[in-house]
Formats: structure tokens, sequence, C-alpha cells
């Protein structure tokens, strides 16, 4: 076999193996100053025991190619289900670096940020547009940022009215920061089952809708890809009770340009700028979540709020009733401006493209997997297509087995066992931004890894063969968790 | 759409292939009457060289940063950034992928997280560091929390000179919680007095908070602040908003801290008037099942090679749902990396150089500065590159007068505390030149 011929690959050691003492990748200027008299000995710190010391060279190589063991979007197929990997723009990273903005300290006076203030301003007008909403802030610094903002303003509305209530009602199929979110602002979550259909039950929703409900999170269209086509009657009801519709806005792109949350019924919502607007994930963030009201509830939004005046764009914090800050100063602004970038770039028209691509793209996949792989849901597919293992497990294998493999054919895996309401779950989610070769290609491998399932069960149970580690002992790992790097003859760190 | 690779035609072949006519069929299962009838209210779509142009426009909108001389920080510090920073981060490897859910594709990002935790430690000098937190306000309300559940109290003592912003985001993190925050005035001096401190504290104290440096730039006595914390079984968190202060000043784990937090910005993230920034949070490893936040560790494949995973996984809300100790699902990948490859560039001696350097700077302006006729240190002690100057007159005015000659007085404090109508807030570092400095004592002179 020819994977014998090659030789072992040399693995790329820790920053602190790779330090020798007496070296360092950076000179720091001159002084032009007097030294400063010494500060006490009781505040100064003494040498830090395994600090690394590297020239630029080898700081280089290093982030170099443990870069290379990743695999990122630029690099191919990223179908990872609820997370958008959209292709990233790379005008929006040009815009974020040029020195006006990227120098700009948060404090400056508002004469000073007139540009800043003026991208902030028209993004919350273009997000408002989008969505349907009257008034949005930028200050969350993720979608589970917003969705507290989002649920912090419910509870602040449900106050001004006397009562904040006790209960927010979540369906089964949700993301778990709504919960987790709901949560931390001091409600009790109770879950809305899943009809067959995979949407909201509707019966049990009515049920469950009472005056101590404060709000129902949904997403929509949910984490099935199903679009909640009963949301003019589930807005009713959750309405009829005095309770508040919080639309989880993560799967914006599947209907961007074509509907909107705001005309449906939901008074607020978050958006994910990382997700629908094209702000790269980053390796795990930076994100943005901002968060959209309908009128009643935008005098609870977070402060300071940007106002457009006559003497130019000004932050205003004179709202009483505002549930105060989540964020220092305003928010992931360079995340706002590749979002406004990428608004701009794709105008009307390009929006609803994103919208129209992204849900034909899954429904071709949908479309040529379906039967090769169980679907459990038959109904519509929007953005997103959800299969199960439940056919392969004849062959003794599992949906992990599948993502694996797939790595093998150079593809990331699809988001796997979510929603928890599937067993098995594989969430697809090609976006917008693959053609029909690269989805083809994908199709292809999800094919042969089926008929893999059943000649060679042992391949996927064993895979994935080509990456640069194989399954990692991740049980062993939690339970004796080392959480990071310590010298050989560690004598403690002063 | 240039971002979209399908052509016209090719749309058509899928759309006959799931047996489809118009695009517009796709969206049948939203109901007509919800669906928008017409195109969104936006600006037309701009070719790139048009965005580009505005957007350059827009820019320079704002202050020239090279022509001005800023000397804000106040929780926000502008450091120069080797160059090797961006272009790193700019690897597609690194910034077109997500969260390391799946090890064998993601070892870069998980090693960097892994080596982004030990740096924390080292520099805190604590024994665990999470993968970060959205900033450092955020991550003193995540760290009120895990204080909270650590010790199911109810009480949280936090002086007055933690970041006002800081306090804020805690405030509305923390709301729902029936947990009290007080306020402890800080002395004359501009420090939290230990024995004061003693004696509001109660066995129902869950934590004290302190900055260091504080707010207004001072040194805190912090071993005696843990001590008096720790003699009730309180928590002592400290947080640190200018990270480049711990090439210099100990790490508080080894002053008594249990939870080191705050903002490492200034390890080579750009100002981006606000944001994107790096909240961290460091732990004694006692707390390590109360941590808030991502965790990499070390672990070895099937044919024993060591590879890193997120681990510990079933404290987050993936798993745990509404009983998670967050709510948070990432971390700041980006600037994570962002301050790992600053780091380790500087290095050991890089970083106390860098920490020196800027102390010098500060200790120069303070000379240069407090023998201006009628200006004077309020709170004169130790200092790292931040302090207060109190004005002879009021300096809303004054600063606006020297902005107008491109000079940027730092923080006029009544911004935060509408009683300190004198005092301006003035951080140094390595961007402000020696002849920066003495154009804002001239300035300064002649203004006020």
């Amino acid at each position: 076999m020819s994977v014998e011929k090659v030789p072992p690959k040399r693995p790329e050691g820790l920053l602190f193996e790779q330090s020798t003492a007496g070296k360092r990748g950076c000179e720091v200027p001159a002084a032009q100053v007097p030294a400063a008299a010494p500060l006490d000995a009781r505040f100064i710190r003494g040498e830090i025991e395994g600090f690394p010391e590297l020239s630029e060279r080898e700081v280089v190589r290093h982030f170099t190619r443990i870069s290379r063991l990743n695999y990122g979007n630029d690099q191919g197929f990223y179908p990872l289900g609820s997370c958008t990997m959209k292709y990233n723009p790379k005008v929006n990273e040009k815009a974020a670096r040029l020195e006006g903005f990227a120098e700009a300290h948060p404090l400056l006076p508002e004469e000073a940020v007139q540009g800043s203030l003026q991208v902030v301003s028209e993004l919350e007008r273009f997000l408002c547009e989008i969505a349907g909403m009257d008034a949005f802030t930028l200050q969350p610094a993720a979608g589970a940022q917003g969705e507290l903002t989002g649920i912090r303003m419910v509870r602040a509305f449900h106050e001004s009215r006397g009562n904040p209530r006790q209960v927010v009602l979540i369906p089964d199929s949700a993301h778990g920061t709504n919960p987790a979110s709901a949560h931390l602002c001091g409600y009790r979550v109770e879950e809305i089952a899943s009809d067959s259909r995979g949407c909201v039950d509707l019966p049990h929703l009515r049920e469950r809708m009472s005056e101590d409900v404060a709000v129902l999170m949904l997403t929509n269209p949910n984490t099935l890809g199903v679009f909640e086509s009963e949301i003019g009657e589930i807005c009713r009801v959750v309405h009829d009770a005095g309770g508040i519709v919080y639309l989880d806005g993560a799967n914006l792109n599947a209907f961007v340009g074509v509907a909107r949350p705001g005309d449906m019924g939901a008074d607020v919502m978050h958006v994910n700028l990382h997700k629908t607007f094209s702000t790269p994930h980053g390796g795990g963030g930076p994100g943005s979540g901002p968060v959209g009201v309908k009128e009643p509830l935008a005098r609870f939004l977070p402060v300071p709020r940007v106002a457009r005046t006559e003497a130019g764009y000004r932050w205003r914090s004179d709202f009483p009733e505002s549930i105060g800050r989540v964020h220092a100063f305003h928010g992931n602004f360079g995340m706002v401006l590749r979002a406004y970038a990428y608004v701009l770039a794709n105008g009307p028209g390009g929006l609803r493209e994103i919208a129209e691509t992204a849900v034909l793209n899954a429904n071709y996949v949908r479309k040529r997997l379906e039967g090769t792989y169980h679907l459990p849901y038959s109904s519509p597919t929007l953005h997103e297509v959800i299969f199960s293992d439940r056919n392969l497990e004849k062959h003794g294998v599992r949906t992990l087995d599948v993502a694996k493999r797939l790595m093998d054919y150079g593809f990331h895996p699809p988001t796997i066992y979510f929603p928890l309401i599937v067993k098995g779950a594989l969430m697809i989610e090609p976006t917008e931004s693959e053609g029909i070769q690269e989805l083809d290609a994908f199709i292809e491998a999800m094919i042969r890894i089926a008929r893999e399932a059943e000649e060679d069960p042992d391949l996927l149970r064993t895979a994935p063969h080509s990456t640069p580690i194989g399954r990692l002992d991740e049980a062993a790992a939690a339970r004796k968790p080392i959480l990071r790097w310590t010298p050989a003859t560690s004598k403690g760190e002063a | 759409m240039r971002y979209i690779p399908s052509s016209p035609g090719e749309r058509r072949r899928l759309l006959e292939a799931i047996g489809l006519r118009h695009a517009g069929e796709l969206f049948d299962s939203i109901p007509r009457e919800f669906r928008l009838e017409r195109p969104l209210s936006l600006p037309d779509p701009m070719p790139e060289a048009d965005l580009v142009e505005h957007l350059r426009g827009l820019s320079e909108q704002n202050l020239d940063p090279r022509a001005a001389a800023v000397f804000l920080g106040a929780g926000a510090y502008r450091h120069f950034i080797p160059a090797v920073v961006d272009h790193l981060i700019s690897r597609s490897e690194f910034y077109s992928s997500y969260t390391p859910y799946q090890p064998e594709f993601s070892q870069g990002t998980l090693q960097a997280i892994f080596e982004f935790q030990t740096l924390i430690c080292q520099l805190t000098s604590l024994d665990i560091s999470n993968a970060s937190l959205y900033d450092g306000a955020s991550a003193l309300g995540e760290a009120i929390l895990l204080a909270h559940r650590a010790r199911r109290r109810r009480r949280v003592v936090t002086a007055a000179t933690v970041h006002p912003e800081y306090l804020k985001v805690a405030a509305t993190l923390t709301s729902r919680l029936d947990l009290r925050i007080e306020t402890l005035p800080s002395g004359a001096d501009g420090l939290v007095d230990p024995g004061r401190l003693a004696q509001s504290l109660d066995p129902q104290t869950a934590a004290v908070v302190i900055q260091q440096p504080n707010f207004l730039g001072r040194l805190e006595e912090v071993e005696a602040i843990a001590e008096a914390a720790h003699r009730v079984g309180a928590l002592l968190l400290v947080v640190v908003n200018e990270a480049v202060s711990l090439g210099l000043l100990k790490g508080p784990g080894s002053q008594g801290a249990d939870v080191v937090l705050g903002e490492a910005q200034s390890l080579g993230v750009p100002l981006s008037f606000g944001g994107p920034y790096l909240g961290f949070m460091a732990i004694r490893s006692d707390f390590l099942r109360e941590l808030p936040g991502r965790l990499v560790g070390q672990a070895r494949d099937a044919a024993g090679r060591t590879g890193y995973v997120l681990t510990l996984a079933t404290r987050e809300q993936h798993i745990r749902r509404e009983r998670a100790t967050s709510n948070i699902c990432t971390n700041q990948g980006l600037c994570m990396l962002a301050a790992s490859i600053f780091l380790a560039t500087l290095g050991k001696q890089g970083m106390r150089d860098l920490a020196d350097l800027n102390r010098a700077r500060a200790e120069y302006a303070k000379s240069r500065l407090s023998r201006i006729p009628g200006c004077r240190i309020p709170h004169d002690g130790p200092t790292f590159n931040e302090f207060v100057l109190e004005l002879p007159g009021e300096a809303k005015p004054l600063h606006r007068a020297l902005l107008r000659k491109g000079i940027v007085a730092g923080l006029p404090l009544a911004d935060y505390f509408p009683e300190r109508k004198r005092d301006l807030l003035l951080a140094f570092t390595e961007m402000n030149s020696k002849s920066q400095i003495d154009r804002l004592a001239e300035a300064l002179g002649e203004a006020r």
C-alpha cells in the first residue's frame, strides 16, 4: 500500500515546546523619555516561567503550520446545518481594516466618529427594513447574547404592566441557547412538542398558553428547515393571552427578501450577522447578534442608541426604561461594518437571490439523497435538510461514522445529532455559496458512503483515515482534563 | 450576484431536478399573506470598486488616526500590532472555519485555543483559563454568576473603581438572580481601603470585585484585599482591562485572586470602535465545574497521537439547556488567535519591555502635566499607563478646545461620574511619542 511509503508527519509542537531562551519576535521602540523610578517590588512580577521566546520567523511558521490542520470554508464545502457557513467576501475584510474605522477609539467624541455612527445608524435602518421591525440595537455580541437582550426586554415590558409573568415556551426542536437565555432572565422554561410535520403542535400550544406565559421563543424556519406555516395563528394565540412572540432569526437566510418576521407577528427578534450577513465565523467567533423590536418594546432597548440629529449622528442614553447595557462600548462594530458592506454589495435583488439559491440548493440535496438516507420529516424544506442514520443502523453504522468518513472525501461534515428531536440527525445546510459541481461532488460522496456502510462498515467506523489525527478519546480527555501546557519541571509561577 | 457561484442555466437545471418551474415556488410553504410582494427598500447593489470608495469616504469622516494625538484608554487601548498578527489571522483556514466541533478537521483552532488557555494562565498566575468570552464587561457578569453558583450567596461587593460600563453590563446580566451588588467607595487615594472593605463584608458575601490597575489607573493592594475577602469565605474577582500591564505587574492569581477576568483587546486586537474585543477568564482549579464558556483539553487518538478537543461540554447549553452554567455558545475565536500570536511574537522579554515602555511614557507625562500651574494628580501613587489629571477649571470645554487642535485629551471623567467635572483620565502607550506628550502638555498649559 502506498500509504506506508509516506513517512509519518512530524507533529507541530506547542509554542512553549519550541521556545528557546533569549529569542524574541519583536523589538519595542526606544523609550524617548527618562527611565521611570521603578515600582515597588510588591507590584512587580518575576519572570514568567515557560512564556514563549521565539523569533518572528518561528511564530509565522508555527501558526501557518497549525492553520493547515484546519478546514475552512474557503477550502471547501462546509454544510454545517444551522450555522450558515456562507462565503465571507474579501472586500469586507478590507473595509474593517480601513484605518479610520480600525483605529477609532470607542470613547472618542461623537464629532470625531461620524463615519462609524453613520454605519451603525444605516445598518439599523437596513435591518429594520429586512426584518419588518421598528427599531434595532447592534450591541449584542452574538446570537445568544441577542436572545438574552430580547428576553430581558420582554421581561421589562411585562414588568412595566405590573406582572413579569413566569414562563417561557420553547419548542423541543430549539437551539440550546434559547432555554439557557430564558433561564438567565429568571423564567421557567416549558417545552412545546413538535407535531408529525416537525412544526409547533398548535393544540399543545393552545393548551399551554396562559396569562403566566411571558413569551414564545420560536425559530422560523425551525431547526428542521421547515417553515412554521401556521405562524399567523401561533402569533394570534400568544398575543391573545397577552404574550410576546420572540423570533430566533438564526435561519433568516432562508427567506431574506422573501418575507419578513415583523409582518408575521413577531414582536422581538435577533439576527446573526455571522450567518445571514456573511461575517466570518473566525473559528468560533466573534459574532454579532443585533436585536429588533416592534414599537411597544423600543423603549426598553439597550443604551446608548444612535440618533440622527441636525448636528449629525449622536449617542442617546435618555431612555429611563432601557434594560441598560449588554456590552461595553457599542458592540462588535467590526462585524457591523462587514454586514453593512454585505447589504450594500447585494442590494434588494441580491438578498432575495441569496434566499432563493440557498433554498434551491437544500432542496436539490434533499431530492438526490432522499431514499439513500432516511428523511424523518417530509415537510417542505427551506434552507436546510435533515436526514437520519436509520437506514444505516442495520450495518452497525451511525451518523458519527458518516460524518467522519465525509472528511476522507474532503468535505466538512454537516451538523450532527441536532436537532435533538431527530435520532441520529444529519443536518445539511448548503447555503447559496455552492454551485452545482460542488453539490454534486458532495452528493456523490454521500451516496458512496452509504454503499460503503453496506459493504465495509468498518471503514466508516474507523474513519477518518486521511486527517492529521484520528478520532480522539474524548471521554478520557474529560475524565482527567489537561487544559494547559505546564513546564516539565514546574517550580510554580512567580 | 457575484458571491453566488451558480449561473442562470445551472439554476434552471437545479429547479428542474426538483420538479419546479419558478424559484417563487420554493417558498410555497410560506403563507401568501406573509410574502413580500415588493423589493426591499434598500440601496441598489454596489460593485466592489464603488463600495470601497463609499466605505473609504465614511472612514474619512472619522478622526484621522495618523494626524491626531489620542490619549484615550478607559478600557480600550491603542497599541502597536506587529504585521504578523493580521497576516496570520487572515489565513482563511482560520477565519473561514467555525467552532471546532469536528476535531479531526480543526486541530489548528483547537491547538491555538490550548495555547491561548496556557498563555492566559501564565499571565494571570492561575490554573485554568477558558477559550475566551465576548468582552471584559460580559466576563465580569459571568464571573459574578460563577461566584454566586460556587458560594450560593447573594451579596457581591464591588469597588467603585471597576470600569463603570462593566458594572452596568454585569447588572444587566445578573438582574434576575436576586443578587445584591453593592459598591464600595474608594478613598481619597483612589484605592480600596482593605480595612473598610473588611468591615463591609459578611458571611453572605459571595464575591469581592476589584480592578487592577483600577479605573482611575491606580494599583490596588491585591493581597490585603484578598485576605479580607477570604476571611468571610468570599471569592476575590480581579478585573484586568489593560492586559499589557501583566507584562510588568504580578499575576493577580499569585496575590490571592480566585478569578482573574477582563479584556485582552490590548494584545493585538484593533480598537475598531469598541469591538470585537476579547473577554477572558482564568480561575483556580476548584471552580472548574462552574466555569462558563468553551474549554479545550488534550486527548489521544487510537494510534496514541496527541490532539486537542472541546471538553467538559456537560457544563454547556447545548447539553444542559436551561441548567447550563451560561448561555454562551461561542468564544471570540479570531480575536483570541490574534492575542496568542501577539503574545508569542512579543514573548517573555517583549511583554516586559512593552509594559516598561508604557509606564515610562505615562510617568513622563505625569511629571510634565502635574507641573502645569493649576493642574494636579488627585490620586497620587503608583500607576501603570493611565492616571487622572485634575484641571483648574471644567474639563469638558478644554477637551473640546484641544480636539480642534487634533488632540484628544483622554476622557472627561464627568462622562461617567458627573461630580468629577475637572478630571481627565489620560492613557499613554507606546503609540504616544514624547513629542505627542509634549504637545499635550503645551496645549493644556495654553488652554487651561
